[in-house]
C-alpha cells in the first residue's frame, strides 16, 4: 500500500503564554491523496490557518508543535518543513495585497523563486515566468511592473503563479478569495482549481465560506474550537451533515438552489470560544441543541468521520431519543 | 517629477524664511544692537547715527528684508565679541566642523545598519542581547562623556591619539583640511567616534525595529512560504524595505550631527562652527548666534529635501502616487 | 478547606495582582534601575542632613585639604574623604551630592514644565481642532527636526541676552529649566493631541457636551486621565534626556553657574585635571551622572514595552 501524498496524524500546536499555554489545535488527523482538493471550513479562531502554517513550518513564534506527526509521501516533515517549504508544498494567503513585495517587480519575484526551486539559468528562469504568468492570464509583458500598479484578483493570480512555479506537489490556499471582490472570486478559485487538476497538485483549501467549500473541494473537514469535529467527501457531508455544527453552519449558509427574498438563516446561538476559557467535555455542547450530559463532561473521540456522542457507543446507550430531537 | 521638485523647493523656502524669521528676532530684539557695538558709555548723537547707518528705526518687515537679502549676500554682521565679520568666521571654521561631520556619519551609518540587521535578525540570541543593552548605555552615555572617557583612554593612559585640535592641515584654496596629514588623520578618530557613536546606536535600534516591522509583514511570510531561504528573505526583501522609513530618520539624525558637534567640539577643542556657537551663547555674541541659526536651519532643510526626494527614488509607490496626485 | 474569601479584592490586593507589578516583578533590571532612581533621589533631597559638609561653606573649606586622593589621608591635614577632594580642598562626596540635589531638581522642573506645555497645547490641538491645531502642530513639526540639546542652547543663549548682565548666574538655574522644559514639550502635545481626538469622538464625552459641561470641564475630567499611561512613560524617557541635556549644558558652560555646581558642572572642573592624574574629581561625578541616566532610562525602557508589548 502506497502512502498518501500528505498524512497528518494527532497534530497539536500550543502557544505557551506569560501565565498559560493555549492549546490551539488538538490532535487533528486528516489524509490526502494526490491531486485532491480538501477544503478546511470553520470560524475564525478555529485552526484553519494554524494547521496550514504547522504543515508549512511557518507557526509564529512562540507557537509550536508539540505532538502529533506530518508525513508528505511517507516522509516525515514536522520538524524539516523547511526541506519541502515552498518546493514540494507551496501556499497562497488570504491577502494578495500584501503578499508580494512592493518594491521589487513582479518578474522580480517570479523569476527569483524559479531559479531557486527549479536550478535554471536567467533566461530559461525569465521564459518559464512568461510561460506561467500566462497561464495564469496576465500579460507577461507586465512582469516589470510593481505588484501597485495590479488590481487585486490580478496580483492573486501572479501570487498563484509564483506558488506553482517550483511545480508543487501540494498548494496551501489559506483564504485565497477572501480578501477579493465577490465578482472576481469565482473566477480565481477555478483558475486555481483547474491549474492544480491539471498538474497532479493536491490543495488545501482554508476558507470559512461553505459556499466555496461546495462549489470546489472533493473533501471537507470542519474544524471547531481546535479540534476536527467532521470529514468526509464534500457531497455527502452538505447532503447529510452529522455532526450538530456542522449542520447548524450549513443551515446557516444561503442556499443557492433555492432562496426565496424571505428566508430567515438560522444562526448557531452563542459564539465559539476563546482559547482561553475552553468548556470542558465536547467544545460545542454549550452551543448545542442536541446536547446531552455526558457532552458536557467527556470530549468525544474522533471516529468514523464525525467526532460526536451521537454517534458514539456512549451516545447511542443512552442519547437515542435527544439525538434526532431537530 | 518636476511638479514635484518644484512644490518640494518652495516648501523648503518657505521653511528657511521662517528660520530666517527666528534668526533675525533674535539678532534685531535681544539685547540691544547699539549698546552692544558702542557700549554704554556712548553719547546720544553716535547712537542716532549707528541707528541711522543700521536702519534700526526703519519698519520692521523692511529691517526683516535687508536681513535676508544681506544674509543670501553672506553679509551676517560683526561679532560683538571679536569685532570681525561673522560670515568670515564661519568661513574659517566650517571645513573643521564639516569634515568632522561628514566622517562620523559614514561610521554612524555603516556601522548602525550593520548592527541594526544583526539584532534584527539574531533577536533572542545572546549576542545580540549584548548588543542591545550595551546600545542602551550609549544612548544612556551623554555625548561629552564618551568624548572624555575615550581622551582618558586613548590620550591620558594609553597616549595614542591627540586629545585636542586637528593636528596640521593643509590649505586647498579656501578650505583648510585635516584629511591628508597623518596628524590630522590622528587627531580626527577621537572626535570622529565620538560624535558618531551615538549615532550609530540610534541608527541601529531604528534599523532593528524597522527590520522587525518588516519581518512581521505578509510578503515575508510569503517569501518564506515559497522557500526563499533566511538568507535571501532577510537581504532580498526585508533589507531593502527597512531602509526605505530608515533614510529619512537617518537623514535627519544626519543632520542632527552638526548640531551635536557643538559638544564634541568643545570636548576636543575641534576648532569649527559648533565651538564658535558655545562660546557666542556663553558670550551673548547675538550676531554669531543669529547666523549659526540660519547656517543649521539651512542646513536642515537642505538635508530634509534630499531626503525627500531620495524617497522617491527608492519607492516605486510613493512616486507613482505623487505623479498621478499632480 | 475554609470557606473561600469572598470579600471584593482591596484596592493593594488589585495592584499586587495586577499585570503591572507581576511584569515588574519578573524585570530584576527595571526593579534595580527604580532601586537606583529611588536611591539618588532620597539622597538628593536630604543632601543637608546626609552629606558629610556643606560644599558651599567657605568654612569647611581647607585649601590644604586641595586633591586629597580618595581613602587616603591629607599629607598635610591628616584628614581623610571617601571620594577624595577638589582642587579647593572640598570634599567630593558632599559636593556630589548637592550636585546630584541640582541636576535632579532642574531634570524635574524642566520635565514638569515640558510636561505643562505640551499637555495643554495637545489638549487644545486636539479638542478645539482648526486654525490652533494647525498652528501647535506646526510649531511642533518644525522643532522636531532640530535636536532638542540645540534648542536648549538657543533658548538658553537668547534668555541670558534678555536677562540683565549682572543678574545672569542668580537666574541660571531657571533660565537653565526653561531652556531644557522648552525644547522638549513636542512629544507629550503630539501624543497628547492623538489620544484627544480619539476620545472626543467617543459617546461619553458627546454626552458631557449635551449635558451642557464647558469645554475645559470636558477637557480636565474626561479626556485627560485617558493620556496618564502615555504621558507617564514619555515623561520619564524625557526626564533621562533632560538630566543629560542639563549635565551637557553645564559642562560646555553653558549650564548651572560655578555656584550651584551640578554633576555636569563638575566633571568639567573634573576633566582638567584629567592629564595632572587627579583621576577621582572627573570619576566619581561621572559614574554618578551615568548610573541616574541609566537608571531613568531603563526605566522608561522598561515602562514603554510594558505598556506597548507590540512594541517588545
Amino acid at each position: 500500500m502506497t502512502a498518501p501524498l500528505l498524512d497528518v496524524r494527532d497534530l497539536s500546536v500550543e502557544f505557551p503564554l506569560r501565565r498559560q499555554r493555549l492549546q490551539a489545535l488538538d490532535g487533528i488527523s486528516f489524509s490526502l491523496e494526490a491531486g485532491e482538493v480538501l477544503g478546511f471550513v470553520g470560524e475564525s479562531g478555529a485552526g484553519k490557518s494554524l494547521t496550514g502554517a504547522a504543515i508549512m513550518g511557518l507557526l509564529e513564534p512562540p507557537g509550536r508543535i508539540t505532538a502529533g506527526t506530518i508525513a508528505l509521501q511517507g516522509r516525515r516533515i514536522e520538524d524539516d518543513a523547511a526541506s519541502v517549504r515552498g518546493g514540494e508544498i507551496g501556499m497562497i494567503f488570504q491577502d494578495p495585497l500584501t503578499s508580494l513585495n512592493p518594491l521589487r517587480t513582479v518578474g522580480d519575484q517570479l523569476v527569483e523563486t524559479i531559479q531557486l526551486h527549479l536550478g535554471l539559468s536567467g533566461e530559461a528562469a525569465e521564459a518559464r515566468a512568461i510561460e506561467l504568468l500566462e497561464e495564469v492570464g496576465i500579460d507577461p509583458e507586465r512582469r516589470s511592473a510593481f505588484p501597485h500598479e495590479f488590481s487585486g484578483g490580478m496580483r492573486q493570480r501572479i501570487v498563484i503563479a509564483l506558488a506553482l512555479a517550483p511545480e508543487p506537489k501540494l498548494i496551501i490556499a489559506d483564504e485565497p478569495t477572501t480578501a477579493l471582490d465577490v465578482s472576481i472570486q469565482a473566477q480565481v478559485l477555478a483558475l486555481l482549481r483547474r491549474l492544480c487538476k491539471e498538474r497532479g497538485a493536491a490543495v488545501i483549501l482554508i476558507t470559512h465560506d461553505m459556499g466555496v467549500i461546495a462549489e470546489t473541494t472533493d473533501r471537507v473537514a470542519v474544524l471547531y474550537a481546535g479540534r476536527l469535529v467532521e470529514e468526509g467527501p464534500t457531497a455527502d457531508v452538505i447532503a447529510a451533515p452529522r455532526h450538530p455544527y456542522t449542520a447548524g453552519l450549513m443551515a446557516s449558509t444561503p442556499n443557492l438552489d433555492a432562496v426565496s427574498v424571505d428566508t430567515v438563516l438560522p444562526q448557531i446561538p452563542g459564539s465559539m470560544p476563546g482559547l482561553t476559557a475552553l468548556p470542558s467535555g465536547c467544545r460545542f455542547h454549550p452551543r448545542c441543541g442536541d446536547a446531552m450530559a455526558e457532552c458536557a463532561r467527556i470530549a468525544p473521540e474522533f471516529a468514523d468521520g464525525v467526532a460526536c456522542h451521537k454517534y458514539s457507543a456512549v451516545g447511542s446507550m443512552k442519547g437515542k431519543g435527544a439525538s434526532n430531537g431537530g | 517629477m518636476l511638479v514635484i521638485l518644484a512644490r518640494r523647493l518652495a516648501q523648503a523656502g518657505l521653511v528657511l524664511l521662517l528660520v530666517a524669521l527666528i534668526s533675525f528676532a533674535i539678532f534685531r530684539f535681544v539685547g540691544s544692537p547699539v549698546e552692544n557695538i558702542l557700549g554704554q558709555e556712548a553719547t546720544v548723537a553716535d547712537r542716532n547715527e549707528l541707528i541711522e547707518r543700521m536702519g534700526l528705526d526703519d519698519p520692521i518687515p523692511v529691517q526683516y528684508a535687508r536681513f535676508v537679502w544681506k544674509a543670501l549676500n553672506f553679509d551676517f554682521g560683526i561679532s560683538y565679541r571679536t569685532a570681525e565679520p561673522v560670515a568670515d568666521l564661519i568661513a574659517s571654521r566650517l571645513p573643521a566642523t564639516l569634515e568632522l561631520a561628514f566622517i562620523s556619519a559614514l561610521m554612524a551609518l555603516a556601522a548602525g545598519i550593520l548592527l541594526g540587521i544583526f539584532t534584527a535578525i539574531n533577536r533572542g540570541g545572546l549576542l545580540a542581547g549584548f548588543v542591545m543593552t550595551t546600545s542602551l548605555i550609549g544612548v544612556s552615555l551623554p555625548t561629552f562623556l564618551i568624548g572624555v572617557l575615550l581622551i582618558w583612554l586613548f590620550s591620558v593612559e594609553l597616549g595614542w591619539l591627540p586629545s585636542f585640535g586637528r593636528g596640521e592641515t593643509v590649505k586647498l584654496g579656501f578650505w583648510e583640511t585635516g584629511l591628508l596629514t597623518a596628524s590630522g588623520l590622528k587627531s580626527l578618530i577621537l572626535p570622529a567616534v565620538t560624535l558618531g557613536l551615538y549615532q550609530m546606536t540610534l541608527i541601529m535600534r531604528l534599523v532593528r525595529s524597522e527590520m522587525l516591522e518588516v519581518l512581521r509583514q505578509d510578503f515575508i511570510k510569503f517569501a518564506r512560504a515559497r522557500g526563499l531561504p533566511e538568507r535571501m528573505v532577510y537581504f532580498r526583501h526585508a533589507l531593502r524595505n527597512t531602509l526605505v522609513p530608515v533614510t529619512t530618520v537617518a537623514g535627519l539624525q544626519l543632520g542632527s550631527i552638526v548640531a551635536f558637534a557643538i559638544i564634541t567640539e568643545t570636548v576636543f577643542q575641534w576648532p569649527g562652527v559648533g565651538l564658535m556657537f558655545i562660546n557666542a551663547v556663553y558670550f551673548v555674541d547675538i550676531p554669531v548666534m543669529s547666523a549659526y541659526l540660519l547656517l543649521v536651519g539651512t542646513l536642515f532643510v537642505l538635508i530634509n529635501l534630499i531626503v525627500d526626494l531620495l524617497y522617491l527614488a527608492i519607492d516605486p509607490r510613493i512616486r507613482d502616487r505623487n505623479l498621478r496626485g499632480g | 478547606m475554609d470557606r473561600p474569601d469572598t470579600s471584593p479584592p482591596t484596592m493593594m490586593q488589585r495592584i499586587l495582582a495586577s499585570d503591572f507589578v507581576f511584569d515588574f516583578t519578573r524585570a530584576p533590571l527595571a526593579m534595580l534601575a527604580a532601586a537606583v532612581v529611588l536611591f539618588l533621589f532620597i539622597i538628593a533631597i536630604l543632601a543637608p542632613l546626609v552629606a558629610p559638609t556643606n560644599p558651599f561653606d567657605p568654612a569647611s573649606l581647607n585649601l590644604m585639604n586641595g586633591f586629597t586622593p580618595p581613602m587616603t589621608p591629607n599629607m598635610f591635614t591628616g584628614q581623610s574623604f571617601v571620594m577624595g577632594t577638589d582642587d579647593q580642598g572640598r570634599d567630593l562626596l558632599s559636593a556630589i551630592i548637592y550636585g546630584l540635589r541640582v541636576s535632579l531638581f532642574v531634570g524635574v522642573m524642566s520635565v514638569l514644565l515640558a510636561m505643562g506645555i505640551g499637555v495643554s497645547l495637545g489638549l487644545v490641538a486636539g479638542y478645539v481642532g482648526g486654525w490652533l491645531d494647525n498652528l501647535i502642530m506646526r510649531i511642533a513639526d518644525i522643532q522636531l527636526t532640530f535636536p532638542s540639546i540645540l534648542i536648549a542652547m538657543l533658548i538658553f543663549g537668547v534668555l541670558r541676552g534678555i536677562i540683565p548682565p549682572d543678574l545672569r548666574d542668580e537666574m541660571a538655574i531657571f533660565v537653565l529649566i526653561a531652556a531644557i522644559g522648552l525644547s522638549e514639550w513636542v512629544p507629550f502635545a503630539r501624543t497628547v493631541r492623538a489620544t484627544t481626538l480619539v476620545e472626543k469622538e467617543k459617546e461619553y464625552v458627546q454626552a458631557a457636551r449635551l449635558i451642557g459641561l464647558r469645554r475645559g470641564q470636558i477637557m480636565w475630567r474626561h479626556i485627560l486621565p485617558n493620556v496618564i499611561g502615555p504621558v507617564l512613560v514619555i515623561a520619564t524617557i524625557t526626564l533621562a534626556l533632560a538630566i543629560i541635556a542639563e549635565a551637557t549644558l553645564s559642562f560646555l558652560g553653558v549650564g548651572a553657574p560655578p555656584t550651584e555646581p551640578s554633576l555636569g558642572t563638575l566633571i568639567r572642573i573634573g576633566q582638567d585635571y584629567l592629564f595632572s592624574g587627579e583621576w577621582w574629581i572627573l570619576a566619581f561625578p561621572a559614574v554618578t551622572l551615568l548610573a541616574l541616566a541609566l537608571s531613568v532610562n531603563l526605566l522608561g525602557d522598561w515602562l514603554k514595552d510594558t505598556l506597548n508589548p507590540r512594541l517588545k
